[in-house]
Order: structure tokens, then sequence, then C-alpha cells
């Protein structure tokens, strides 16, 4: 049997009943637009979250007190508890080959009165270089000086958000603040960087370390120090001499801090989204198995109901072989017209969430192309059994057949 | 040239055997028109699914164009009714929905034909078989039971077979239009020169072909030569 030929049988039986080809198609159509759409939000997810990490600096390691407990990830590290990091491990960091910059860091928490409005937010003691190892740029005024630094001044730099929120649409420049009841110069405003998370710089109050720990905290050592590498090939190399250098100055044999890069924590987001989009998918996939179930119905109706059509053609000639390539082909063509729907309709809904902002999706080509492969694939497997009954009928039986 | 030879066809319900045939022998020469009569369950179907190669004997040897087709595997099955066997049923001959043309054409789907061929040749079968050519784009359900049967016979026709089996063919129809199908294969046979073997319980119908097999419980009971019956106008 020719090619022309099984297309033309296939387009006669299946255009032979519309209504029934098109519900048993439908299930195919919404399986694979599942499939599509979940794999595209889940792979929109990823890349937005992966973009935010690396928008925060992805030559970055991130040093921190105490030791973070493995299998509890990043979140409950010891932060804060532990008071190993002090001023001098920045400096001795500062000399190792490969350190672009180091931020050494304390944050807490105080209470900011400032324009009639009172506010909790993260005070941040930071030095001159947080700005080039965050990558923030300043929106109005200057950032800490080193002269700052040095002389423990009462300067105060607002991120975006909370300048917003103390000032309203006043320009907060110059104006005096009030952090844990001691008055702080506004001298300049960060521009939003937005979307990293819950504590970004958008929410922090920014002084000088040193008065960070002398004035306001009393207390001398680091909540965190951040290391931007020269070239993020060595982020390796860079991270080993650190916690080499570290030991040794620490005088101990385990490690008391810790060193986290960026490649850690979007190595840990990643996994979590897989994961996530994985279950999003193995959920439509149920729905594009019981698709392909109903094809099988469809499939095993028409053959009972043509039992009569196979034993003619059967009589006339028609080999075992030619009967199952053609109803095999019949579930094929089915599914993959299915599945191309599925794939219009799956972009569409793409486009749709993507139109409300929520999720910037991605459709790709390989999951096009692993649907297409599976609509096909789910014709041939629920085909299968049909077409080979079709093909073993007895043509005896089938001509005499009710 | 059918030669048939101690066929037996044996079925089994439980412990109970049951010989459908029983050690049947016959030949059919090139250029006969035979009737093979019996009443139901004699075995007259079991006999024309054999000479059909539609079943196999349980024994015995069935030689078509002296080939032995009694030992044959399904798919050989399917070349010999292909090739040599052209197929006249009493009810559902064509495809539903499907042209005139089409159901002619479809054998020749199987065997291979190219476009062009295909229907020069069905154009020519359906001429042979008496149909007239406005019908041959028509749906099958829209022409009459006695078309019907012109269209089968056309189809049967269409590979140029060494047998033409007819299964009842005018069992569906009225006497008159019974006739004129009848005719047409008595046309077939005078003209052409076909073989023909026709399945019937009507005494009446049998009486149209040279020779009658009578079959009985399985057994060949009589075999004899007609004094034929002329239908004289089947062009009507």
């Amino acid at each position: 049997m020719k090619f022309i030929d099984i297309a033309n049988e296939t387009y006669s039986s299946l255009s032979a009943n519309k209504v029934r080809s098109g519900l048993t198609m439908l299930g195919i159509v919404i399986g694979i637009a599942s499939v599509i759409a979940m794999v595209s939000i889940g792979n929109g997810a990823k890349a937005s979250i992966q973009s935010s990490i690396e928008g925060l600096g992805s030559n970055l390691l991130t040093i921190i007190p105490g030791v973070v407990q493995p299998g509890r990830g990043i979140v409950s590290s010891g932060r804060g508890a532990s008071q190993t990091l002090k001023n001098e491990d920045a400096d001795i960091i500062k000399n190792i080959d490969g350190v672009l910059y180091i931020s050494p860091e304390v944050s807490s928490r105080f209470q900011v009165v400032a324009n009639g409005n009172n506010t909790n937010t993260t005070i941040t003691g930071a030095t001159p270089d947080y700005m080039s190892v965050h990558n923030l740029t300043i929106a109005n005024g200057n950032f800490i000086t080193d002269a700052n630094q040095r002389s423990i001044g009462r300067q105060a730099i607002l991120g975006a958000t909370v300048a917003t929120d103390l000032f309203g649409d006043q320009d907060p420049l110059g104006k005096t603040i009030r952090i844990n009841k001691i008055n702080f110069n506004v001298i300049g405003i960060l521009n939003a960087k937005g979307g990293t998370g819950f504590s970004g710089p958008d929410d922090m109050i920014f002084v000088p370390l040193s008065t960070m720990q002398k004035i306001l905290s009393g207390m001398d050592y680091l909540s965190m120090m951040a290391v931007s590498v020269t070239d993020k090939n060595q982020m390796t190399e860079v991270k080993n001499l650190i916690t080499y250098t570290l030991l040794e100055k620490h005088r101990v044999d385990e490690a008391d801090f810790s060193i986290i890069s960026q490649e850690d924590i979007l190595g840990t987001l990643t996994t979590v989204i897989d994961t996530f989009t994985l279950f999003l998918a193995a959920i439509a996939s149920i729905s594009l198995l019981v698709g392909g179930i109903g094809i099988m119905n469809m499939m095993l109706t028409t053959v009972t109901e043509r039992t009569k059509e196979i034993g003619l053609r059967k009589a006339i000639g028609a080999k075992k072989s030619d009967i199952n390539t053609q109803f095999l082909s019949e579930a094929i063509v089915l599914t993959f017209i299915g599945g191309f729907i599925g794939i219009i309709l799956g972009w569409l809904i793409c486009l749709l969430v993507t139109s409300t902002g929520l999720v910037q999706t991605q459709v790709s080509l390989s999951s096009v192309l692993i649907a297409f492969g599976v609509s096909t694939a789910i014709g041939i497997i629920f085909g299968y059994y049909p077409a080979r009954r079709a093909g073993m009928l007895n043509p005896i039986d089938a001509l005499r057949y009710e | 040239m059918i030669e048939v030879k101690n066929i037996t066809k044996t079925y089994k319900t439980g412990d109970v055997e049951f010989n459908a045939l029983d050690n049947v022998s016959f030949t059919i020469k090139d250029g006969e028109f035979v009737a093979i009569m019996g009443p139901s369950g004699s075995g007259k179907s079991t006999l024309m699914h054999t000479l059909g190669a539609l079943d196999s004997p349980t024994s015995g040897t069935y030689l078509l164009d002296g080939k032995d087709v009694s030992t044959l595997s399904d798919d050989e099955l399917a070349n010999i009714r292909r090739d040599k066997i052209g197929f006249v049923f009493q009810a559902f001959n064509l495809l539903p929905r499907t042209t005139v043309l089409r159901n002619v054409m479809l054998p020749l789907v199987y065997a291979g034909v190219h476009g062009e061929e295909r229907e020069r040749r069905a154009k020519k079968a359906l001429f042979a078989a008496g149909l007239d050519e406005n019908h041959f784009h028509h749906m099958s359900n829209q022409i009459s039971g006695g078309q019907i049967q012109r269209v089968a016979i056309a189809r049967a026709l269409v590979n140029n077979p060494s047998l033409i089996l007819a299964d009842e063919p005018t069992g569906n129809l009225d006497s008159k239009t019974g006739e004129i199908v009848i005719g047409t294969f008595q046309k077939l046979n005078k003209e052409l020169g076909r073989t023909i073997i026709l399945i019937t319980h009507e005494q009446d119908i049998a009486e149209h072909a040279d020779r009658i097999l009578f079959i009985k419980d399985g057994l060949l009971v009589e075999d004899r030569t007609t004094h034929k019956k002329r239908i004289v106008n089947y062009d009507k």
C-alpha cells in the first residue's frame, strides 16, 4: 500500500466522523498544551530567578561566620550568632590574588525616625567598596567615603524603598534621620535594584562600618564579608585561598566560617525550581495519558464498527500489515494533529501568562520537539493494540459479523 | 484450472469433532460456469471459503492454476486472493461513503497499481459489468441494489482474476434484478471466458450455470451439467 493511499484512507475515515475524531483529539490537545505551558512557565520562573541572582554579582563570594549545616541550607546558618569574623580578616583577604573588592559588613535592625515617620529597618555598616561588590548605583548624592569611614561619621545612605517609605515624594538629601536615637545626615539615595529577595539593599539604610561598630551596635565583629573576584573562572581557587588564609589567621583546624558562592545559591534554587517544573509536567502528563486512552478507546470502537469492512478488504487482497498500517496511521494522525494544535494552544497560554506580567515564560524548541515526539509516540502506543486487533481479524469471521 | 482433491475441513467444539467438508474432490476447467448448491449447513460456505483462499482445509489439497493453496500462510493467501480471485458477496459489498469508482479501484490499491492505470482498469471493469458511466462518481449508497451488485462484479473483475466467486449474489435482490445480475455473469463467462463459481441455495438461479455441484452434509452428492437457461436480454 502506497503512502498516498494510506493518507487517503485515513482522511476519509477520520472525516467520516468529524465530531468523534475532534473530541478524541481534544484529549491530546489539552494534554500537550498543558505540558508545554507548565514546562514553559517553569523555565520562565527559573530564568527570572537566575537573572536576579546573577544581578547580585555572579563573581561574588559571601563569607559568613559560623558553619553552614549540611542539608540545612543557607537560610538556617549561624549568621549573627557567631563572632568569628573580624575587621583584620578583611584586611588580609584584600591582599589575596584574585580578590577585586572586599566589603566587610555588619547588619542589624534598629528603630528609625525621620520626617515624623517611625520604622524598623535593617541598618548596614559598610565600606566604600560595598557599591562595587554589590553592583549598586547611586541615584542622588554620594555613597560612604573613606573620610566618613575614618572619622566615624554620622552619614546615612538610603535604599530606594526606605527613602520612599520615610520621605514619600520629598527629596531626603540633606535631611536628618534618627537611628537608635542618634542623628544621621542623609548624604545619598541608591537606585532601586529590585528582585533580590527578602532583604535586598532597597530596604536598607547604610552607614559607615566604623560608625556601626563603635556607636550603633558596639560590637567589633562582622556579620559577613562579600568578596568580588577578578575572574569568574577563578572562583574555586580564590575560595580555597580565602579558606586557607582564614584558617591560618584564626589558628583553627576546622573552619569557623563559611564561604558561599553565587553558584551555590543558584544551584540550590535551580534544583528546587527544576523539581517543581517536573512536578507540574508530571501532572500535565496525566492528562496526556488520559488523552491517549481516549484514542485507544475510539480506535477499538472503530475497529468493531468496521469489522465487515475489514473482512471485505481482506477478501479482496489486503494483508494483515495493510490493515494494521491503516488503523495505526489513523491513530497517529489523530495524535499528530492533536499535538500540533496542543503546541499552538500551549504557546498561546504562555503568551497569556507572559502578558499578565507574572512570569516571563519561555517556550523552548526542545519542549516543542518533545511534545511532538510524545504525542506521536502516544499514537503508536495506544493505536498499536486496536490496529493489531484489526489486522488479526479472520476474514471469514469479519465478513459474517453482524 | 481448479483441482480439489480429498478436501476435509474439521471443526472442533470441545471434544466434539464435526466435518464441514468430508473428502470432497472435483475439477473445474478454465472458462466453466459452475454453481455450488446445497441447503444451509451443508458445507457450501466452507467450500467457498476454501476455494476463495479465505481459509485452509484440515487435509487434502487445493490446486489453483497448479499452485497448492492449501498450505499457504495468511499473507500468501492474501496475495492469492488479490491476484487470482474476485469476490461478489450477498450483502455489504461496497465501502460506505465512497464513490463507485474508488470502490472498484480498491483491489488495485492493495496490488500496488498506479493512479492513472488504476482508473483506466476500474472504468474498463465497470463497463464490462454493464454499469452506466454516469454512476461512476456516485456514492455507493446512492445507487440501487442491482447497480451495487454490478459495481461488486466490476470490483471482482478489476484484477483480471482466474476465478470469480459469487456468494449468493442475488440473495438480497428481487427476482427481476437477480436475473439481470445472473445475466451479467453469463455474459462475462461467455464473452470474456471468465471462470465463475456461483454459490446459491436456489435451484432456479443454479440452472443458469453450465454445471451444478450439490453439497450435502459435507459430501459432494451430485455433479451434473445443466440444460442451460440463457437469459436473452441481460443488458436491459
